[in-house]
């Protein structure tokens, strides 16, 4: 599918989201709550067939976070982005991780980067950081280098 | 440099020849000879944490070629290598991973700071939660070369230099006290 057909296509299973298509990709936007009936549909409808989760993370806007999962069809090559906004002080989300297994280790990153708690996780814990690194979040905008720290 | 050093670390074979009439003898000192034939074989460890590490293969290979100077039997173990260059950033995590590798090494052993990372923590010097600011915070180093990343040429020249620190057979205190006394006597 085109990017315009697979817009209206998907504008028509789920009504919730809506669309940004200022860059390369087509951006789906979508609140926490839609996540998981909307991540149900992309991956089980057999005309969207999003298989592939080749890319998740996260972006500190300091206002905000969003979350955003890169998914692709390895049969119809079409790709989509979806981009979730979480509350920067509480920020909580659904794993996807039952629905593309690839996330467990994203959502860890993730959790480890940023902080973002994922509801019903397998396995939260830190991925790449070494212990005692929880609740640091270096990738975080406001996170300072306790050795050399330059603020602009 | 003066010429008595550009003399000695010359690749000639240390000592002097004395003629007699049925032919030459060779006078020396074994640890010349030692340093000489260490010099001329430093096998370096194959260790190389990031883009550094794709100019010394360059430097390896047949464009640059630096087993012209002994450096070509690259080892993948530090129990066969002499000279470890870290080429590349050295994070928290990979820091007791280099610390172990250098203790692994037999001695005489080296070290090549390779590039900004490696010399100072580089780029990654400021605002940073995972890089150690210089490798010489971890193990002792021999030579380092500015760049980043240093090209082929950059390494084989600090390679050499580490030959003729080696030739020298002094540590580096009392090369710079030499050099000190040779720079008051040419003033």
């Amino acid at each position: 599918m085109t990017k315009e057909e697979l817009k209206i296509k998907l504008t028509e299973l789920i009504p919730a989201a809506t669309f940004d298509e200022s860059g390369e990709w087509l951006n789906m936007i979508l609140t926490p709550a839609d996540l998981l009936i909307a991540t149900e549909i992309l991956r089980n409808k057999p005309e969207l067939n999003f298989d592939y989760l080749f890319c998740q993370t996260c972006v500190d806007w300091k206002t905000h976070l969003t979350i955003v999962y890169h998914l692709d069809s390895t049969r119809y090559r079409h790709q989509v982005v979806v981009k979730v906004q979480l509350d920067r002080n509480k920020p909580e989300i659904e794993t996807v991780s039952h629905i593309w297994r690839t996330a467990e280790f994203h959502e860890r990153e993730v959790y480890e980067m940023f902080g973002v708690n994922f509801l019903n996780h397998p396995d939260l814990r830190l991925l790449i950081l070494p212990d005692g690194w929880e609740g640091k979040n270096p990738l975080r905008k406001d996170f300072e280098d306790p050795v050399n720290m330059i603020k602009l | 440099m003066t010429d008595k050093f550009q003399s000695e670390s010359s690749l000639a074979f240390p000592g002097e020849v004395h003629q007699t009439p049925s032919g030459g003898v060779l006078v020396s000192k074994l640890d010349d000879v030692i340093n000489w034939a260490r010099s001329n074989s430093l096998w370096p460890l194959v260790f190389g944490t990031s883009c550094c590490a794709i100019e010394m293969m360059s430097a390896a290979s047949a464009k640059y070629d630096w087993s012209r100077f002994g450096f070509e039997v690259a080892r993948a173990t530090p129990r066969q290598a002499d000279v470890i260059i870290i080429a590349g950033t050295i994070v928290n995590k990979m820091a007791p991973v280099l610390k172990r590798l250098y203790d692994q090494m037999g001695d005489p052993k080296y070290v090549i700071a390779m590039g900004a990372c490696a010399t100072s923590g580089g780029p990654f010097f400021y605002n940073t939660y995972s890089v150690v600011k210089g490798a010489d915070h971890v193990i002792p180093v021999d030579v380092y070369v500015a760049g980043c990343p240093p090209r082929p040429e950059a390494l084989i020249n600090a390679l050499m230099l580490l030959q003729q620190k080696i030739k020298k057979g002094l540590t580096r205190e009392q090369i710079r006290e030499e050099s000190k006394i040779e720079y008051q006597k040419a003033v």
